[in-house]
């Protein structure tokens, strides 16, 4: 058994979650798909019974006690989230629905403004679909043209490729932080630095970093970083967009309608301040709080921490992953692994397979993972993908080998 | 040992699948793929007197249980006339497989059924979708 450094008392905090106390096939749940959407502690759950149960109410409009204590709590949350990216001022911390809508919002509102025939948005041959297509659509309404780091053999970004990508007609690059796929820890802050040097705006999709890694916007420098609540312990349905203030104040609105306004005219209307101009209509605000608990949780544990158990449970699942005959694994060997281990198994397609994990009990996602250029470059229609988490344990990593050895049986290997 | 889905007709099914390969010069060939999986099919039908299906050939790649019910299903048309096979629905594919198939793999199980009624009457949508079953349900 794994002698484990880390300063995670993981048996301890595995408590606070109750969805892991379960039997799945009559077997314990071993839940190796937090890439996908995180388990949720008892206080976030508790949260949201608060809200629903004693002072749900609508937003920002009432002057009645309830309506003000949850649009109080709302915006103590919105203050932790920005405290935890290190965002210099709340004011900068939008709430959308995920990543998605958050890029979205900066695709419509900075994009539209900013991208016109012939510019050019620089991407990644990794990004997840929802850092891609919006792209795609921001380009074929304007005339821009994409282009893509390419990913080499071993899941690493061709940084050399920016010598010759990073043009003057570069207004935007848009990078994911760390790939959900191949588990590849980019480095975005020296991305973010020569993107800035020919004046281009810069996107980093945090959606796999911030639940994970100690991020610090002011430290990176990016302009914009989207990431999601479900995937870093907190509710569906709430995500966040950190963006750069100056950049904020002179984009557009993303959605129209109540909340992101000042004044309203029957033919003309003005905007809200920041944030608001971002949040149109009533916001999922018990979600919103139940993040800003979820936040607490994480800061109480450490962020560093977090990483420092996921590397220990990459290293030690690695290895043990390899031993078995027909796997391989997809991604970088080193320390810019973040805890997500994409594989395949020789004559076995990755659904079966989960479907076999399935039966005994371990949670693994198979497919494309919203990332089909990503699969394409590297020949695959789909892989399995185990993902960690601040409460998988060793003895989880080794459910899983015993289980692929398994499956081998079960396919008659 | 819990083999669940992969019992060893299916197993058999999926490693020598049954009606592979090509029909020469076909009356109807019509091919798709389900997303999830990136399971691909194609279904080749020689048809005689009164739309009688003379020979049923499919190929394809992706998981067991796609590839498996793909061919079942191919093996079982054989003989049928296209009415006939116009009234195969998701009931008679889960039979024939005969084992309790999860939400997430129905897909999977009925992308040969699809291909077919595609193929063959130019039905769109998933087989059973204008049936009150249509919405993603489990067998079990």
């Amino acid at each position: 058994m794994l002698e484990t450094s880390s300063r995670l008392d993981v048996a301890r905090l595995r408590a606070d979650f109750p969805i892991l106390r379960q039997l799945v096939h009559g077997k314990p749940l071993v839940f190796l798909d937090s890439a996908a959407s995180s388990q949720k502690p008892e206080s976030v759950i508790r949260a949201l019974d608060e809200y629903y149960r004693e002072y749900n109410a609508n937003v920002h409009r009432g002057v009645y006690q309830i309506s003000e204590r949850a649009t109080a709590r709302m915006e103590e949350a919105r203050v932790k989230l920005a405290r935890f990216i290190n965002a210099p001022s709340p004011r900068q911390m939008i709430f959308t629905r995920n990543t998605t809508e958050a890029i979205n919002l900066v695709a419509a509102s900075w994009g539209r403004q900013n991208i016109g025939p012939g510019d050019v948005i620089v991407l990644t041959e990794m990004e997840h679909h929802s850092n891609l297509v919006p792209w795609q659509a921001l380009a074929q309404e304007k005339g821009a043209r994409l282009e893509f780091i390419p990913v080499d053999d071993d899941g690493r970004l061709q940084l050399e490729a920016l010598d010759t990508l990073l043009t003057e007609r570069v207004k935007l690059v848009a990078v994911t932080h760390v790939s959900n796929t191949l588990g590849t820890i980019n480095p975005v802050a020296e991305i973010i630095r020569r993107a800035h040097a020919v004046g281009a705006v810069v996107l980093v999709d945090g959606a796999q970093s911030v639940p994970h890694l100690p991020v610090d916007v002011q430290a990176l420098d990016c302009d914009f970083l989207a990431f999601s609540g479900h995937k870093m312990i907190g509710p569906m349905g709430v995500g966040g967009l950190y963006g750069r203030r100056s950049l904020l104040e002179r984009m557009p609105p993303f959605l129209y309608g109540g909340s992101m306004i000042r004044t309203v005219g029957l033919r003309e209307s003005t905007w809200n301040e920041l944030p608001w101009k971002f949040e149109a209509g009533t916001p999922s605000a018990g979600d919103a709080i139940g993040l800003g608990v979820a936040v607490d949780y994480l800061t109480g544990i450490g962020m560093a921490a977090i990483r420092q158990h996921e590397q220990e449970l990459v290293e030690y699942a690695l290895p043990r992953l390899a031993a078995v005959p027909g796997v391989t694994l997809y991604g970088p060997r080193g320390e810019d692994r973040a805890g997500v281990i994409s594989f395949t198994l020789d004559g076995i397609h990755p659904h079966d397979l989960a479907s076999i994990l399935d039966r005994e009990g371990i949670a693994v996602r198979a497919g494309h993972h919203c990332c089909q250029p990503l699969m394409a470059r590297y020949g695959l229609v789909a892989t399995a993908r185990a993902s960690f988490y601040l409460y998988t344990t060793p003895e989880e990593v080794d459910a899983l080998v015993a289980a692929l050895h398994h499956a081998r049986e079960v396919f008659g290997m | 040992m819990d083999r669940g889905m992969y019992q060893e007709t299916i197993m058999d099914y999926a490693r020598h699948p049954r009606n592979f390969g090509h029909v020469d010069s076909p009356d109807i060939s019509y091919e798709d793929h389900n997303p999830l999986c990136g399971d691909q099919v194609r279904i080749e039908l020689k048809l005689g007197a009164g739309g009688r299906i003379e020979q049923a050939r499919f190929t394809g790649r992706g998981c067991a249980i796609s590839q498996a019910a793909a061919s079942m299903l191919v093996e079982m048309i054989e003989g049928k006339t296209l009415d006939e096979v116009k009234q195969i629905g998701r009931q008679e594919i889960l039979d024939l497989l005969g084992i309790p198939i999860s939400m997430a793999r129905m897909k999977c199980a009925m992308l040969g059924l699809k291909v077919l009624k595609a193929g063959a009457y130019g039905m769109g949508g998933w087989p059973g979708e204008d049936e009150d079953e249509a919405w993603p349900t489990t067998s079990r």
